[in-house]
């Protein structure tokens, strides 16, 4: 047991800048998403129909096939077109595209939810379509996909890990190093562990903050985890 | 000679601070139709589900003809195959058939081969009315005949005595009927009944007893003819005035 | 090497990606059912011990746990890499499932255990004659997302060596310098699997489904 705790005394920095990495690597990986997550929505929602389709394509493929094969596409396949990657950029745009198709999901479900409705009130009073969406749907479809989009950032934290198979210098390459130099791979991949449910907690923490801060009075859903 | 088959005494229940009744007598006897009428909220519909040991009361003891349902080590389930229950929200089994809704009690409980169950789930279900609507699901089936599926489903049990916890207040008025009349016949039929319900025109014709509950306390008790007619305290009378007008008129338009 | 080679030598893994999870999915699929049915009805001290094992195995990353159990069972029994990477990958998925099945417990309704023990039913007999006929359609949907997920996170056990749809697709890739075709080739076998299962589960769902009229 006290070998065990050692182990954050002795490969504690090391296993606290690969905690960096990885949460830079969620960082942007959900930005990414975002944007294009974003956009995805609109054009199912909104776009014409052979965008609906081009996104729920997109959507369908990057949901239905594993991020470990995404990954090795990029970094492994994309240089035979010319399009040589460094290991943290192909992880960025995998984790990013990756993101995208389920944010995409969360985002229309909710722009759905506050849909046609408010679509009319807002047409009514004169605004066009987009603008429409933009001060009247949107605002309000965002608050209300906070609760179950709160589950994206938290698998996303989780999914980052497997970008140490590309030799990204994350939290998982830093126990690999470790693991080795101690032989205890048990011990040492438990350590890791420990680091990502902290990371996991406070993340979904600070997510719950937000939750609060944002909600509108009175528009209440059901939240689910 | 009056057979008594379910005696009350001195029950009590609260719910934390609340007390939602207390101190209560009632009992029924064997073929007696018994209805309880009230505000809401009153403590009626718990009542009945001390009855039937669903909630366990704070204070007081019931028996079941001769035996003591409340007391310690009694075997609820058993005593639940003897108290028939029927609700306000139905509450059939929605993964089943209405057949399938009547029979489960008699198979897994009962214990009865499946093709004795069936012969005699059809016999309820033809009862009540709905013997051709035996293989339908409770979605494909109306409110009123949901209810009156639930009702064969607790005759089916043979139960000594049949609670009813305001059978008719999620039905749609015209559906209202279908379902007092299973239970006026049922009444007729000789079953015990002990019956909370808004419905004055079934409390008139249908009750041997009425009971007027109020605040946890039961203000009054006696024949329809007494309670309607001479009632002995203002606040019977105030009250019956009242849903009369509500429900009983319309009733009696409808005659 | 022709083409077809190629592509067939790829797709030979799929028998060993289906292998995996046709052992992780049961797998997680009963441990998760029993410690949900605990959870629901085992009272405070159990659904408190079931609320840390679902906190802590959806708190790791699978690939963590993955290598935490392979390597801690390769110290103690004798299991082929396969073994236990698909053991592995259902304990992970145990704690998704007990999730799904706890919801789908919770979604039908008290009352209808009520009215089963209304009608003298044990709570037993009311769990497993009354909710749980009940819970399993509820369950169906997400469930379908879980199996999905399981099938994808089986790539994972590449690391571990054994040659199912994506070491085979990273060995012949090498081979051949062909690494874009070899992992597209495996990106469409892996995209057909998942289709095929969610349609399955879709057919499922539609034939359990309770006849009700709209």
């Amino acid at each position: 047991m006290l070998t065990w705790l050692s182990y954050f005394q002795r490969f504690g920095q090391n296993f606290l800048r690969g905690a960096g990495v990885t949460l830079e690597l969620t960082a942007v990986g959900l930005a990414i998403g975002f944007v294009l997550g974003l956009l995805l929505a609109l054009a199912r929602s909104y776009g014409p129909k052979w965008l609906q389709r081009a996104a729920g394509a997109y959507i369908a493929v990057f949901r239905g096939t594993p991020l470990l094969v995404q990954l090795f596409i990029i970094y492994y396949g994309l240089p035979e077109l010319g399009i040589a990657l460094s290991q943290n950029l192909a992880a960025y745009l995998a984790l990013g595209l990756n993101s995208a198709a389920y944010q995409a999901e969360y985002l229309r479900g909710s722009i759905n939810a506050i849909g046609a409705a408010q679509m009319q009130a807002g047409r009514s009073i004169g605004l066009s379509k987009w603008q429409t969406i933009g001060y009247v749907i949107l605002p309000q479809a965002l608050r209300l996909a906070l609760p179950s989009w709160s589950n994206e950032p938290i698998s996303l934290l989780k999914t980052t890990a497997i970008v140490f198979l590309i030799a990204v210098q994350d939290l998982m390459a830093e126990g690999k190093r470790a693991a080795t130099t101690t032989f205890d791979f048990v011990g040492v991949y438990l350590a890791i562990a420990v680091v990502y449910l902290v990371m996991v907690f406070a993340l979904d923490a600070l997510l719950k903050f937000l939750e609060r801060k944002t909600k509108i009075p009175g528009m209440d859903i059901e939240t689910r985890r | 000679m009056p057979n008594p088959i379910l005696t009350i005494k001195n029950l009590t229940k609260t719910y934390g601070e609340n007390v939602i009744f207390q101190h209560l007598d009632l009992t029924v006897n064997e073929g007696d139709t018994i209805v309880i009428i009230g505000p809401s909220g009153t403590g009626k519909s718990t009542l009945l589900r001390c009855v039937n040991l669903l909630t366990r009361p704070n204070d007081g003891q019931i028996w079941l003809d001769d035996l003591e349902i409340t007391a310690k080590g009694t075997n609820e389930d058993q005593v639940r195959q003897h108290i028939g229950m029927v609700f306000q929200n139905f509450l059939l089994f929605n993964h089943l058939t209405a057949l399938g809704n009547v029979k489960l009690g008699l198979t897994k409980v009962k214990k009865m081969s499946d093709e004795a169950a069936t012969v005699k789930a059809m016999r309820e279900l033809t009862r009540v009315g709905l013997a051709d609507r035996a293989d339908h699901y409770p979605g494909q089936l109306s409110g009123g005949q949901q209810q009156r599926v639930g009702i064969a489903r607790a005759l089916a049990m043979d139960p000594r005595i049949m609670l009813f916890d305001e059978p008719t207040s999620a039905l749609d008025p015209e559906l209202i009927g279908e379902v007092l009349e299973v239970m006026r016949q049922l009444s007729l039929d000789g079953m015990t009944m002990l019956v909370v319900t808004h419905e004055m025109g079934f409390a008139r014709e249908v009750a041997d007893r009425i009971v007027f509950m109020e605040k946890g306390y039961i203000v009054e008790e006696g024949s329809p003819d007494e309670m309607f007619n001479h009632p002995k305290f203002p606040r019977t009378r105030e009250f019956l005035w009242k849903i009369t007008e509500l429900y009983g008129k319309k009733e009696k338009e409808a005659d | 090497m022709d083409f077809g080679q190629f592509i067939s030598y790829i797709a030979q893994g799929t028998v060993l990606t289906i292998g995996v999870t046709l052992i992780a999915l049961p797998s997680g699929l009963l441990i998760g059912t029993l410690l949900a049915l605990l959870y629901v009805y085992g009272g405070k001290a159990a659904s408190r011990i079931m609320n840390l094992y679902s906190t802590i195995f959806r708190g790791i990353p699978p690939v963590v746990l993955l290598f935490i159990l392979f390597f801690a069972v390769s110290k103690g029994i004798n299991l082929s890499a396969f073994w236990a990477g698909s053991l592995s990958l259902g304990v992970v998925s145990s704690a998704y499932q007990m999730e799904i099945v706890r919801g789908a417990l919770l979604s039908v309704s008290g009352d209808q255990l009520m009215a089963a023990r209304a009608v003298g039913l044990s709570r037993l007999h009311a769990i497993r004659y009354v909710v749980l006929p009940q819970a399993v359609r509820l369950a169906i949907p997400p469930w379908s997302n879980e199996a999905a997920i399981v099938i994808k996170d089986s790539s994972l056990v590449y690391a571990l060596g054994v040659p199912e749809i994506l070491r085979r697709a990273q060995l012949i890739g090498a081979s051949s310098q062909k690494y874009l075709l070899a992992y597209l080739s495996a990106a469409v076998i892996y995209f057909l699997l998942v289709l095929l299962t969610t349609r399955l589960l879709n057919h499922l769902e539609n034939k359990l489904a309770i006849p009700s009229n709209p």
